[in-house]
């Protein structure tokens, strides 16, 4: 690699060797190892590099290197207008890009001050809630095939299919939505959609068994994740880190109970939280999060209030795209809207959902302008990947994968 | 809840707080960037507040004359279910502001990412280094006076 | 290919046709997913749009053991080296497909990072429009390098193809 510079090496090494290394051991060998993790790497949920110091096969000390996939989101977005960063955020967390479509929708409309119709708060949870199944279903697959069982993941994929169909008939997109809009969504919801919603519940508990009791009652996979990748309870808060693996560490903290957004606070369900902080309670912890997410998906279909989708201000919410053709003065809103910008008054905002791998925020500053003035992205996977090294700390290379796993990372939010 | 955060910060630092700010029900709290780490000590050893969780970190450029930068700090009460912001302001000539690392363990890579992009140095930080451009990358990418495509030649390719 | 039937229980045909219909029908892709496009290039090799079906079904994470590349996501300035690296470790001949928008032009990401098409340093045999591409086109991408192979055209130097039109539903 003849353009690779010679300072990077040197500090990353710098900075790997100068960690504390309290750990110790009588090795007869006496030789230490500088491993690297690379980029490419088929256990590393994307581009991750680890650089990892070894002791044998125990591991020392452990560097984590990003930005491999750092696209400059937050610059992006001083450049364009509100609405046209909205398909920028399903590439955050690509595993479930309606929530984070949701988050940064919520964050806009909390900075303009526009209410939300009581419909269009339904669906947004109902797309959350879809989000947060198909994150869990490849997590599930992918951490099952990294420890060895890979029949897992065929059948995660299975589900994620079915809920994929579901994304086509109520956005048109299999994969990439950018559904919802500032003021409401792009389109209602039908009674086709409904119905297949309803089909895939009835089914999912069933697969959900299925694919629990492959893992939960065997032997290898108990053995392979109890007990490791421990992180105190205190060591958790402090690091900042959120979901899942905050609840496995016995926080009972989530955002959708605690600081309510859309209408959670009017939907029942239960926050499952497990104390023994290793890879094992954060498996329990997710699985139990997908029977609760199946919980709000039921009760919010049943509960869905007829109404509109947009509450039609003219000024700050497109208007439908057949009447522009037709009428003046949905045109000119539309050119306005779209040429200069909802102008929001002068202010900053924080907003914060609970996604499927922690706490996603959106801090907005606007200086009265159509484009924002800072956008910052608070994206649970780079705060849970700096714990990471502590986890890691005293155990053996083959654990590696295991945590990996059980924190989730996407890196195509932790590099922004 | 906000009029005592605001009384016990100016009981123990009486000449800290520059201005507060409520807006959209959120409580944004300006002081001068000397005091902030013993603020946030205070701020998470109190056990009243308890703001045990620093949930964000970040630096923004209002390309003003004078005091050029600021560096946003939103904490997190677990236990009181309560949301605040800290603000510093930073000149261009003085891009030094003293680490929080010592009070929450996350403002590590939190500060080492806001060097990368602007340019601030944390006084006290234990590896600050750049996160996400390369080591050897000049520039400070969110300022405002660098380009959206970059600058031609400060980032290398392979050869075909 | 072309077989004739000469007497009992023989085929006869061209040495260079039947090593590229061996050639094709067994191509392992070394995946190169580095966002959002992997994830549909995993549903690819999925239960559903099952690429075992054509000869693909050993995903080799290694270099040494693969000869086609999909480059399946955002390749930055920093990624570009490692890219490159992989690609020199490949043995020949080699075949890359670049898929989604990002790796053809650098996709909606004009900035500061993003390498603006990956074919600024690596030659490239198909390109799959789309963000992210439909795992169909992605299989017709496949297909149109499986013809290239029969054709016996080499890597690299012949015409690309541009694979745009959806083929779904």
């Amino acid at each position: 690699m003849n353009s690779a510079p010679i300072d990077s090496k040197d500090k990353i090494l710098y900075a790997l060797e100068n960690q504390d290394t309290t750990v110790t051991f009588d090795d007869p060998l006496e030789n230490e190892m500088v491993l690297n993790m690379g980029p490419q790497h088929p256990a590393t949920h994307g581009v991750l590099r680890l650089l990892v110091r070894l002791d044998g096969e125990t591991i020392v000390s452990t560097v984590p290197d990003l930005g491999y996939l750092h696209r400059g989101y937050e610059k992006l977005a001083e450049n364009m207008s509100y609405h046209e960063f909205i398909p920028h955020t399903d590439r955050l967390d690509y595993l479930s890009p309606l929530a984070n479509n949701v988050a940064y929708v919520l964050a806009v409309e909390k900075l303009a001050g526009i209410e939300v119709t009581p419909r269009a708060q339904y669906i947004r949870v109902i797309c959350c809630e879809l989000a947060r199944l198909a994150s869990h279903l490849v997590w599930i697959g992918t951490m099952a095939m990294d420890v060895g069982a890979v029949t897992v993941l065929l059948w995660g994929f299975r589900e994620r299919e079915k809920i994929q169909d579901i994304w086509d008939l109520l956005t048109g997109v299999r994969f990439t939505t950018s559904f919802t809009r500032v003021g409401g969504l792009a389109q209602d919801i039908s009674p086709e959609t409904i119905s297949a919603i309803k089909t895939f519940l009835e089914q999912f508990p069933a697969s959900l068994d299925e694919c629990e009791n492959v893992l939960i009652k065997n032997r290898i996979f108990i053995d392979r994740c109890e007990g490791i990748g421990y992180l105190s309870k205190e060591d958790t808060i402090d690091y900042g880190v959120t979901g899942p693996l905050l609840r496995a560490a016995g926080v009972d903290h989530d955002l959708r109970r605690d600081q309510p957004y859309l209408v959670y606070d009017q939907l029942e369900f239960d926050v499952p939280v497990y104390y023994d902080c290793d890879v094992l309670s954060r498996f329990y912890v997710r699985i139990a999060e997908m029977r609760e997410s199946y919980r709000i998906l039921r009760q919010a279909l049943d509960r869905l209030p007829s109404g509109l989708i947009n509450t039609g201000n003219p000024k700050r919410i497109l208007p439908k795209k057949e009447r522009t053709y037709g009428k003046m003065e949905e045109l000119i809103h539309d050119f306005m809207l779209v040429n200069f910008g909802i102008n929001p008054p002068i202010g900053e905002v924080y907003q914060a959902i609970e996604a499927s791998k922690g706490e996603l925020g959106f801090y907005l500053v606007s200086h009265g302008e159509g484009y924002p003035w800072r956008l910052k992205i608070r994206s649970p996977s780079f705060v849970n990947l700096q714990a990471l090294p502590p986890m890691l700390k005293g155990g053996m290379i083959s654990d590696v994968v295991a945590v990996i796993g059980s924190v989730d990372p996407v890196m195509g939010e932790a590099d922004k | 809840m906000k009029d005592s955060i605001v009384q016990k910060i100016t009981a123990q630092f009486p000449s800290s707080i520059v201005s507060v700010n409520e807006y959209r029900g959120e409580l944004t709290i300006l002081v001068k960037k000397q005091d902030i780490a013993k603020i946030c000590s205070m701020l998470k050893g109190d056990n009243d507040l308890c703001f045990d969780s620093m949930r964000d970190l970040c630096g923004a450029d209002y390309h003003r004359p004078d005091e050029r930068f600021e560096v946003i700090y939103n904490l997190y009460s677990l236990k009181n279910h309560f949301r605040l912001r800290l603000k510093v302001r930073v000149e261009e000539q003085d891009l030094h502001v003293p680490t929080v690392t010592g009070v929450w363990k996350t403002a590590n890579w939190h500060e080492r990412e806001t060097y990368d992009m602007f340019g601030i140095l944390f006084d006290g930080h234990p590896d600050m280094r750049r996160i996400y451009m390369p080591e050897q990358f000049e520039h400070f990418p969110l300022r405002k006076d660098f380009p959206l495509m970059g600058i031609p030649g400060s980032l290398s390719l392979p050869h075909k | 290919m072309e077989l004739e039937r000469s007497g009992d229980s023989f085929l006869t045909s061209k040495v260079d046709e039947i090593i590229g219909w061996a050639r094709k029908n067994s191509l392992w892709p070394m995946p190169m997913g580095i966002s959002c496009c992997a994830i549909e290039m995993m549903s690819f090799a999925g239960p559903r749009y099952d690429v075992s079906r054509f000869g693909s079904e050993a995903f080799r994470f290694s270099p040494r053991q693969s000869d086609l590349m999909i480059v399946a996501g955002t390749v930055t300035y920093k990624m570009s080296h490692v890219v490159r690296k992989i690609y020199d470790q490949m043995p020949d001949p080699k075949w890359v497909i670049a898929m989604g928008a990002c790796t053809s032009s650098g996709g909606m990401y004009r900035s500061y990072s993003v390498v603006q098409g990956i074919d600024q340093f690596i030659p490239v045999d198909v390109y799959v429009a789309g963000c992210p591409p439909r795992p169909d086109n992605l299989l017709k991408g496949l297909m149109e390098i499986q013809k290239k192979i029969a054709r016996g055209e080499k890597p690299g130097q012949s015409e690309k193809i541009y694979i745009q039109e959806s083929v779904a539903r």
